[in-house]
Formats: structure tokens, C-alpha cells, sequence
């Protein structure tokens, strides 16, 4: 038959020669593999106490930031879920009441914002979108293994910056 | 016997005692960190520092384990198995001399738990006892999981107890005496056996591992295909006197295997030492010491060659290992047998 390519070869099984079938050289060269493998450095990072690097653009999970008189940025003008390729983000807005001018900075605050870290992507579009510098993905967090699908849901809680309590500590 | 040698017996038994069980308990834990460095990985290193409580944390726990016994089993064979296990592997060092004698306040203290003349056929019968133990729990346990390692395991067994039987006699034949003592005593110095059978030591060596049932020769237990084979319906701590009677046995066959082929407690230069210290007894005292440090370090490294084997080779297929045994072994130690005879001759012919 017309060979369909040239790549192919004639196949020979060739009688195995004595150092082979006393199969004790092979045995040497395996063991000095593994011998190798031995004294080589070990590729892993012991976890909890050491982290592996991250690089300097990695994105982490989000943050609701306030600003320096510890108000809350966001507007709740909805372009971060607008921006979202995934979905992720919901909120809800509310208008501010009198006497909540140190807990908001504009008159119109996010009653609710969910992130849903299963949808999330990571992309940091919104960040991007915002106008406000209200949301940003940080870069020494991550969302952590859980065993509910609710608990995946981020809300305001879990969320926005905590209040810097530097004073009565 | 004198009261004092009794005593001496005594506490020299319960001392090798502890330190073949320690020996076995930290060979779990060298198995598991050699395993990893061997595939790059760093092994236990949690339980203490370095991992070195490991041992103790899972003797914990297979102690707290449910100790669960088949309904449909043979509750008292099931039982006896890994008890005769256990037993016997334990027994075999007995007769192994560890060291040279030491002189302490004028008594002589012989570094061996019982000095019998038929020490190498002490050693064969015990540990060809072992496989009994494999036997009855496979047995036992009404599986046929079980049986069938157990069945593997007793024709393995057999299968190469012969061709180490006679790889040994061409050792027999150059010393001329089955005690333990006189074989490493005529090896003083560096003037090991392995030099002279070199063929023998490798056809014992492949024949010591098929005896522990270790890698490439584990068909008795092969967790892929037997998933356990012999101690499948084990659990707790009867599981745990099986794998811990594996690692005594490696113990012992390393023991054997640095008695027999590398010069026991002798090491290299043992004479120039002697001359080098004035005093006599000290001299003797530090030599059998140094020759103590020197049996054991040639035991771990043939326990750690056991194990960089399981973690290179593996396993052989059923037939494979017949044809090895009895088609290739057996002809080569008898080939070795007419060599060394002829060895013999031409040296006595020629001085």
C-alpha cells in the first residue's frame, strides 16, 4: 500500500540484549533517578505560614473603601454592576437621612451591595467603572473555601472597609 | 549461668527488644518522608518538629480506631493472625550479634541475645514462620481478597525461600559454621563475605525483599488489585500489628543480610584502633562499640535501600515472579554453589 505520509517506519522487535533482559542495569539507572529526585529542592510552599507570591497586578477580593473622614464612597449609582461581564454585583440604593451625614458622603448611599464571589470573576472592571474610588479588589485577601452556597454571597457587612478604631484600644 | 549473666540476658533481651520496635516504629515515618523527598514532595513535618511525633499520632489512632471483626469470620483466627505475625517477627532478632564483646569490672559481655550454633537455621525457620501469620488472618477473614493475598503470599514464600536457601549455602560452605558469631567473626576487618559472593548477595538480597513482601515483590498486599490483599478486613490496631511486623521484618532481613555479607560489627581499620589505644580492655571496649555504631549504620542503609526500591520499582506480574523465582534464581544460586566449590578446591589446591 502507497504510504499516506512519510512518516512512517519499519517496525523491527529486535531480540533484547543479555544487559536487558538481566534487567539489573535498568534497575541501577531507575534507582539513581529516584536518587536524583531525592536530594532535589522541594517544590513546596508550606501554606498557612508561608504564602506564595503574588504578583504586583494580582486582584484580590473586594473592598468597600471610606474616605479619610471614615464616610462611605459609594454612591450606589449602579456602573460596577453595569460594568460586571458576570453579574456578580447587586445593590440597592437609599436616599440619606439628616443626622447620617457622618455615615454617608453623598445623599444617596447603597442600602444593600451583594458581591457573589461564585459568579465573580475577578476582573476588576469594577473598579474600573467606579467614579467614586468607592470599590477596589485588594490585593492581600482572598475569598476563602466555604461550605454554603449563601455564605459566598458578600454583603455590606463583610464588605465595606472596617472604621480605623485607633483610638480607646 | 551465674545470677549476673541472667540479669545481663535480661535486660540485654529487653533491650533489643525496644530498639527493634523503636526501629520499626520510626521506619514508618522514614517511609513516608523518603517516599516524599523521592517524589519531591517534603512528607509529614506537622506532628512535632520535623514531623517526628508522626509515628505516635497514628498509633493513636489506630489504637482509638473501632476494632471491627467480620461477622462471618473465624473470630479466633482472626484474631491469632497478625498476634503470630507480630511474634514471630519480633523473635527473629534474637540471635543476631549487634556487637563484638564488651569487658566492664572484669565480666565479658557478649553484645548477642543467644549464642546457638545454628543461628542462620534459627533465623530461616522463624521467619518462614512469619508467613503464617499472613495465612491465618487471610484465612480468617472469609473474603476472598484475603485468600487470595494470603494464597500469594505462601507461594511467594515458598517460591524463594528456596533460592535463598542456597545462595546461603555457598556462604556455609566458605565459613563453615551456621553460627551467627563465628560467620561475623571470620569476617574481621574488611575482609567481608560480599567479596567472595558477590553473585549470592544479590540473589539473597532479591530474595530478602520477596520474604518482607516489600515493592517490587508486595503481591501478597498489591492495593490495587487486592486492595489490601491478606489484612483487607483489618482495622485499629490488628492492622497496625501487621504493618508494624512488615517493618520489623525489614529490620530483621537488613540485619541478617549486613551479618551474613557485610562483615557484621567489623569495620575497616578495626585492628589498626586496637594498637592504636594502650590499654587493652579499653581498647576492646571502644573498638566493639565503634563496631556496634558500624552494624547498625549498614543496617539503616539497607533499610533505607528497601525503601528507595518500593519508591522506584514497580510491582512484578504474578507470573513474572514465579518465572524469576524458580527459573532464574534457583538455577543461578545453584550456579553459584558449583562456583564457590570450585573455589574452594582451587584454593586448596594451590596453597
Amino acid at each position: 500500500m502507497e504510504p499516506l505520509s512519510n512518516r512512517r517506519k519499519q517496525v523491527e522487535k529486535k531480540e533484547m540484549t543479555f544487559a536487558e533482559r538481566a534487567y539489573l542495569p535498568a534497575i541501577a539507572q531507575g534507582l539513581s533517578i529516584t536518587l536524583k529526585h531525592f536530594f532535589k529542592k522541594k517544590a513546596t510552599i508550606q501554606y498557612p505560614e508561608q504564602t506564595r507570591e503574588r504578583s504586583s497586578v494580582w486582584r484580590g477580593l473586594h473592598v468597600l473603601k471610606r474616605d479619610e473622614e471614615g464616610r462611605e464612597r459609594c454612591t450606589a449609582c449602579g456602573l460596577c454592576a453595569v460594568a460586571c461581564p458576570a453579574e456578580a454585583i447587586t445593590m440597592t440604593a437609599g436616599e440619606r437621612k439628616v443626622g447620617e451625614e457622618n455615615l454617608y458622603r453623598e445623599e444617596k448611599y447603597a442600602v444593600t451591595y451583594e458581591v457573589n464571589m461564585l459568579r465573580c470573576i475577578f476582573c476588576g472592571l469594577c473598579e474600573e467603572a467606579c467614579p467614586k474610588a468607592a470599590i477596589f479588589l485588594q490585593d492581600d485577601k482572598i475569598a476563602p473555601a466555604r461550605f454554603e452556597r449563601d455564605e459566598f454571597i458578600y454583603g455590606k457587612d463583610r464588605l465595606v472597609e472596617p472604621l480605623k478604631t485607633t483610638e480607646t484600644k | 549461668m551465674e545470677s549476673v549473666d541472667l540479669l545481663y540476658k535480661a535486660i540485654y533481651i529487653l533491650a533489643i527488644f525496644g530498639i527493634t520496635l523503636l526501629i520499626a516504629t520510626y521506619s514508618t515515618y522514614f517511609e513516608r518522608k523518603i517516599a516524599a523527598f523521592i517524589q519531591d514532595r517534603v512528607g509529614p513535618n506537622r506532628a512535632g518538629p520535623a514531623g517526628l511525633l508522626q509515628p505516635l499520632a497514628d498509633a493513636g489512632k489506630l489504637f482509638f480506631k473501632e476494632d471491627f471483626i467480620p461477622a462471618k469470620s473465624n473470630k479466633a483466627l482472626f484474631i491469632l493472625g497478625p498476634g503470630v505475625a507480630m511474634l514471630v517477627a519480633t523473635m527473629s532478632s534474637a540471635v543476631i550479634p549487634f556487637g563484638d564483646r564488651l569487658i566492664v569490672g572484669g565480666h565479658e559481655i557478649v553484645l548477642q541475645a543467644i549464642e546457638v550454633n545454628i543461628g542462620v537455621l534459627y533465623i530461616f525457620g522463624v521467619v518462614s514462620l512469619g508467613v503464617y501469620g499472613l495465612m491465618i488472618g487471610g484465612w480468617a477473614s472469609n473474603n476472598k481478597y484475603s485468600l487470595l493475598g494470603a494464597i500469594r503470599a505462601a507461594s511467594q514464600n515458598i517460591s524463594y525461600e528456596l533460592a535463598m536457601g542456597l545462595s546461603l549455602i555457598a556462604v556455609l560452605m566458605m565459613t563453615g559454621s551456621l553460627s551467627l558469631r563465628e560467620i561475623a567473626e571470620q569476617q574481621a576487618g574488611f575482609n567481608w563475605n560480599i567479596w567472595y559472593q558477590p553473585l549470592g548477595f544479590i540473589i539473597f538480597l532479591v530474595c530478602a525483599f520477596a520474604e518482607c513482601n516489600r515493592t517490587p515483590f508486595d503481591l501478597p498486599e498489591s492495593e490495587a488489585e487486592l486492595i489490601g490483599g491478606y489484612h483487607t478486613e483489618y482495622g485499629s490496631m490488628k492492622l497496625g500489628m501487621y504493618l508494624f511486623a512488615e517493618y520489623i521484618n525489614i529490620f530483621v532481613a537488613s540485619a541478617v543480610m549486613s551479618t551474613l555479607y557485610f562483615g557484621a560489627y567489623n569495620f575497616p581499620f578495626m585492628e589498626n584502633l586496637r594498637q592504636a589505644i594502650s590499654d587493652p580492655i579499653l581498647a576492646n571496649n571502644v573498638v566493639t562499640l565503634v563496631g556496634v555504631v558500624a552494624m547498625f549504620t549498614k543496617i539503616f542503609l539497607f533499610i533505607f535501600f528497601f525503601m528507595w526500591v518500593r519508591w522506584t520499582l514497580p510491582r512484578f506480574r504474578y507470573d513474572q515472579l514465579m518465572k524469576l523465582g524458580w527459573k532464574i534464581l534457583i538455577p543461578l544460586a545453584i550456579l553459584n554453589i558449583i562456583l564457590t566449590a570450585g573455589g574452594i578446591l582451587l584454593k586448596d589446591y594451590l596453597f
